[in-house]
């Protein structure tokens, strides 16, 4: 909603392919990924949307069948270069994931399983990303008193905080989000949402939606997929005021969807 | 209304099918809950007479190191110190679930983590082969390959604890492995791609991640493979030498409360001592075995909660 600047991309996407399979799920994608900002990927359901942002941060590999041509930088380094390391890619590239998905382990071994497993064991050090991180999450006031109770003990809305807060203690550059919000309440999705707004300061989001209004509300660019293919990749405002695509516009409408 | 709902409460052919469904599941659950408790009182019944009705004490009986029924000490007390026994299978279970944990771990990680396809295509089948194959045949393979082997490396007959040790984990290690291998298919995907995610190694994440959450079903698989090391009779007999001595070496023969029973349960005369303390010992193994049960189920509770 702010106006574009001109910064640098995050992420260089060029002639990118992708098959599950024989299928292909993402066709000759080139977009440019702009840093610290909000970028919202949208499309109807089965358009590609998860598949690309995994693959921004090579978690799509995990599927065994997967074949994939073209290449992406993440800040001019080729990120399927045979010598990249996928864990330093993860580590700067943080994921929220639809569903929330906290460790079955206490609110504070949750955030302070990233740290740890990048080597982090002194206790002060961690008490303060603990506390950093929910505090970046806005998590904090309602988590203080009992950061050693079960994570399943939070709500739904908690938890997926808790998880962004999980994301954030390793210190990305990058947060990928894949419809945060769909498994939450209205109210926990407009706390989310306003996370989301403040996060932008700190972090390059790039945050997939089924919520039109939600990626109007909160993103400064948007990419419009449908089948696999980038149809439309602009400024949120133009985009919605004024597409160069029918094809956006239908969706937009909700003509289809 | 009123009539219509008395009409299909009355009539409903499905409600006729439920309450006859009900009835035969209550019958049979009734038939093997009165089975189960006739065998424990059975069994319980009549390896208490050894203390009521032959006068031996409880503390003879576990503390016992001399089996030999049928005589009697300087004393005149009988001679059945189940002590030896007792130490045999606790010693034999202790130590073959021991060395086939880390075995039984490893390969149920390489066959769910590291290597799926090929832990499907060929583990699993092998694995459901040993399952499947009699505890004879165990014993079989043990008399004559493990025992002469023993014996050419430690000398003595070769009969003893390692070799039913060494018998046992072969014959535990598929049931542990394919339990271990359940357990650990059941951690959720998405605990493991939040680590991935985060930029943990597939070490780290199985380590902290998938080990932990899978540790009360690891537990009892353990468990599992041990109840099944202690209640093992035919194999271990085969093997351990049923000398009825309390072992001081692992290559020195031995028995285990089940080879005691499977030797001598056919040469004893009903209400005899003799005959009455093979009761007792198969009484304890029968707690054992409830024992086991328990604890299972308690993990299985206390994992649940988490
Ligand atoms: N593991 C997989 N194996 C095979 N095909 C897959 C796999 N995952 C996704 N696909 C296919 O790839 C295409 C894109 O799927 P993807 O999950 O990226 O869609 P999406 O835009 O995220 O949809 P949704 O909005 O429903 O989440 C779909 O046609 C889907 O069926
Ligand atoms: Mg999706």
């Amino acid at each position: 909603m702010n106006d574009v600047k001109n910064t640098h991309p995050v992420y260089t996407i060029k002639d990118f392919n992708l098959w599950y399979g024989e299928t292909q799920a993402l066709k000759n994608i080139s977009l440019e990924i702009p840093e610290k900002q909000v970028t919202a990927i949208i499309g109807p359901s089965g358009c590609g949307k998860s598949t690309f942002i995994k693959t921004l941060n090579r978690m799509v590999e995990l599927i065994p069948s997967v074949k994939m041509e073209g290449s992406i930088h993440y800040k001019n380094e080729d990120i399927f270069k045979p010598n990249a390391k996928v864990e330093s890619l993860r580590t700067e590239v943080g994921m929220v994931f639809q569903k929330p998905n906290p460790f079955p382990k206490s609110i504070y071994d949750n955030i302070a399983y990233g740290p740890r497993i990048h080597g982090i064991k002194d206790k002060k050090t961690l008490d303060e990303v603990v506390e950093k991180s929910l505090k970046g999450a806005a998590l904090w006031e309602e988590v203080k008193d009992r950061l050693n109770e079960n994570a399943f003990g939070l709500s739904g809305g908690q938890q997926q905080r808790l998880c962004i807060a999980r994301a954030m203690a390793v210190e990305p550059e990058v947060i990928l989000m894949d419809e945060p919000t769909s498994a939450l309440d209205p109210l926990s999705t407009a706390k989310v949402e306003e996370l989301i707004h403040e996060l932008k300061n700190d972090y390059s989001i790039i945050i997939v939606t089924h919520n039109m209004q939600q990626a109007a509300r909160i993103s400064d660019k948007t990419a419009f997929f449908l089948n696999g293919e980038v149809i439309e990749f602009d400024a949120t405002e133009k985009m919605y005021s004024n597409p160069h695509d029918k094809r956006t516009d239908d969706y937009i409408s909700g003509k289809f969807g | 209304m009123e009539e219509t709902v008395q009409h299909f409460k009355k009539r409903s052919p499905k409600r006729k099918q439920e309450r006859f469904g009900k009835t035969i599941s209550l019958v049979a659950t009734i038939f093997i809950v009165s089975i189960v408790f006739s065998i424990l009182f059975f069994v319980a019944s009549r390896g208490l007479r050894t203390f009521t009705e032959h006068g031996v004490s409880a503390i003879d009986f576990f503390a016992g190191t001399a089996w030999r029924p049928g005589e009697v000490s300087d004393a005149g007390e009988p001679l059945v110190g189940a002590f030896p026994m007792i130490a045999g299978s606790f010693l034999v279970t202790i130590f073959s679930a021991l060395l086939a944990t880390p075995f039984a771990l490893g390969a149920a990680i390489f066959m769910t983590e590291i290597s799926p396809k090929t832990g499907k295509k060929y583990l699993q089948p092998v694995i459901e082969l040993l399952v499947g194959i009699p505890s004879v045949v165990y014993g079989f393979i043990g008399l004559t390959v493990i025992v002469p082997f023993i014996r050419q490396i430690f000398g003595g007959t070769g009969f003893g604890v390692l070799a039913a040790t060494l018998v046992l984990f072969v014959m535990i290690l598929p049931t542990t492995t394919s339990m271990a291998v359940d357990t650990l298919n059941a951690v959720p995907r998405y605990y493991r791609e939040a680590s991935f995610a985060m930029g943990a190694t597939r070490w780290q994440t199985i380590y902290k991640v998938v080990l932990r959450a899978a540790s009360p079903g690891l537990l009892t698989a353990v468990i599992f493979g041990m109840a099944r090391a202690f209640g093992e009779a035919l194999a271990v007999q085969m093997v351990i030498g049923n000398a009825a001595l309390v072992p001081d070496s692992l290559t020195t023969p031995a028995s285990t409360l089940t080879s005691i029973l499977t030797m001598n349960m056919g040469n004893t005369v009903l209400g005899t001592l003799e005959n009455d303390v093979l009761w007792s010992l198969a009484t304890i193994l029968l707690f054992m075995s409830l024992f086991f049960n328990i604890l299972t189920r308690w993990i299985g509770k206390k994992g649940a909660m988490k």
